[in-house]
């Protein structure tokens, strides 16, 4: 299992973001993707889920090309963008069921990926009630209950406190430490093992 | 197929926590056709005349005003990259958006339409008839109105483009849909039209959805 980027390149406006980027991701490691404000990060990251195709290069899983209709790669990825996929009008359980539908589930029971999240407590208030904090806490809660093994994550620390912070850090190490693989963005350090750590700069001021 | 059903439910919970909103194409709909007949006088022969193409062309003006949000939502939230990145197909996400906005907006529609109907003098006959081609015509209006919709989400600004795009489309729908009515207040069989119209819903039930999730592949790439 591996997901291999290979001289990927991004032109958006005629300018170009980024050129000839390669790296190669196995299980149990995480990319953290950092640059300035408008340096491609998302337009990096969803170049990787195959939402948008790159300029030129190709992006693998498996060695299998991401966008071949043959290739698995769609039930083996969670994405998080910069948005919560959430519905204001549902509770905080209705939501998450309905994310549970839309990716390969694990066995984990909703109300146990809430509690992990600490949002048991309002498990049945409406979302619109929520900080944006809580919001993207929920987000999160989704990728503990599918068995999805590669992570892309657009910002999943914004808008999160301290202890939101450590709570996403300890989740991703244990995801990380099941063999999972994590790519995302931040503007903050990752306090994770070194080991496991791979930095892709896209350039700064 | 689960997740369809599952979005439809989602669907059909939010429309009934957001009954404000879910209820302005009913609104809009009874506006017009009770506000006719006092702007142009309330003559009982003008008005079993009129009638028909007066229901049809309130009921195509309410769809088409209901159509802005059927992606909009979805699409700003990030649900709509969810549902493109997941395993399953993007036409059973557009299929299912299409029945539960067509379940949400159009059958309340076409319940009280009758009611309408009778306020505007039409005979009993033609009733039943107008009944069974709003059945037939409205899911039509909404799964083709639904492709032009999907090519306009990613837009910001494409308020007047949309009708633009798929008033074309509608024309054949009102003018069978409203002479079948007609035909048959006038006494002869709506057979014909309501074959064509028959024939019509069946190849846009079946092949919009296809058009509307290639649309959508196109927004969410942007």
């Amino acid at each position: 299992m591996c997901l291999n980027a290979k001289n990927l390149s991004c032109i958006r406006s005629h300018k170009a973001l980024f050129s000839d980027l390669s790296f190669e991701l196995s299980p149990g490691q995480l990319l953290l993707v950092e640059g300035k404000n408008g340096a491609g990060k998302t337009s990096l990251l969803k170049l990787l889920t195959g939402l948008r195709r790159p300029d030129s290069g190709l992006v693998t899983w498996n060695g299998c090309p991401i966008s071949d209709p043959e290739s698995d790669f769609r039930a083996q990825l969670a994405w998080l963008g910069h948005q919560n996929p959430l519905k204001e009008d549902q509770t905080a359980l209705e939501n998450l069921k309905t994310l549970g539908k839309i990716r390969p589930r694990n066995q984990t029971p909703l109300t146990e990926a809430l509690k992990s999240v600490k949002l048991s407590h309002v498990k049945h208030k409406l979302v619109k009630t929520f900080s944006a904090g809580m919001k993207r806490r929920l987000a999160l809660a989704s990728l503990l209950i599918t068995k999805a093994p590669l992570w892309i994550l657009d910002e999943p620390q914004a808008a999160l406190d301290k202890s939101g912070i450590a709570l996403y850090e300890s989740l991703a190490e244990a995801h990380l430490a099941t063999g999972g693989m994590i790519i995302m963005t931040s503007h903050h350090a990752v306090n994770i093992d070194s080991d496991q750590l791979q930095v892709l700069d896209l350039g700064h001021e | 197929m689960k997740s369809i059903l599952g979005l439809i439910q989602r669907d059909l919970l939010l429309a009934y926590r957001r009954r404000g909103e879910a209820t302005n194409a009913i609104i809009f709909f009874g506006l017009v056709v009770l506000l006719f007949p006092i702007g142009i006088g309330a003559s009982e022969r003008l008005l079993t005349e009129v009638a028909p193409g007066l229901i049809w062309i309130a009921a195509l003006l309410a769809t088409m005003l209901s159509l802005d949000d059927l992606f909009k939502e979805d699409f700003q939230d990030g649900t709509l990259e969810q549902w493109t990145l997941s395993p399953h197909s993007l036409v059973s996400f557009a299929w299912a958006r299409l029945i539960s906005h067509w379940i949400i907006t159009s059958v309340p529609l076409i319940l009280i339409s009758p009611l309408f109907a009778m306020t505007l003098n039409l005979p009993a006959e033609a009733i039943g008839v107008l009944v069974l081609s709003l059945l037939l015509g409205t899911p039509l209006l909404i799964f083709v109105g639904g492709i032009g919709v999907a090519l306009t989400t990613g837009l910001k600004k494409s308020s007047m483009l949309l009708p633009l795009l798929i008033l074309p489309f509608y024309i054949p729908v009102l003018i069978f849909g409203a002479s079948a009515v007609e035909v048959t207040a006038a006494g002869w069989s709506p057979a014909g039209q309501l074959y064509i119209l028959g024939g019509l819903f069946v190849l846009g039930i079946t092949l919009a959805p296809f058009a509307v999730a290639s649309a959508l592949k196109v927004s969410v790439s942007q």
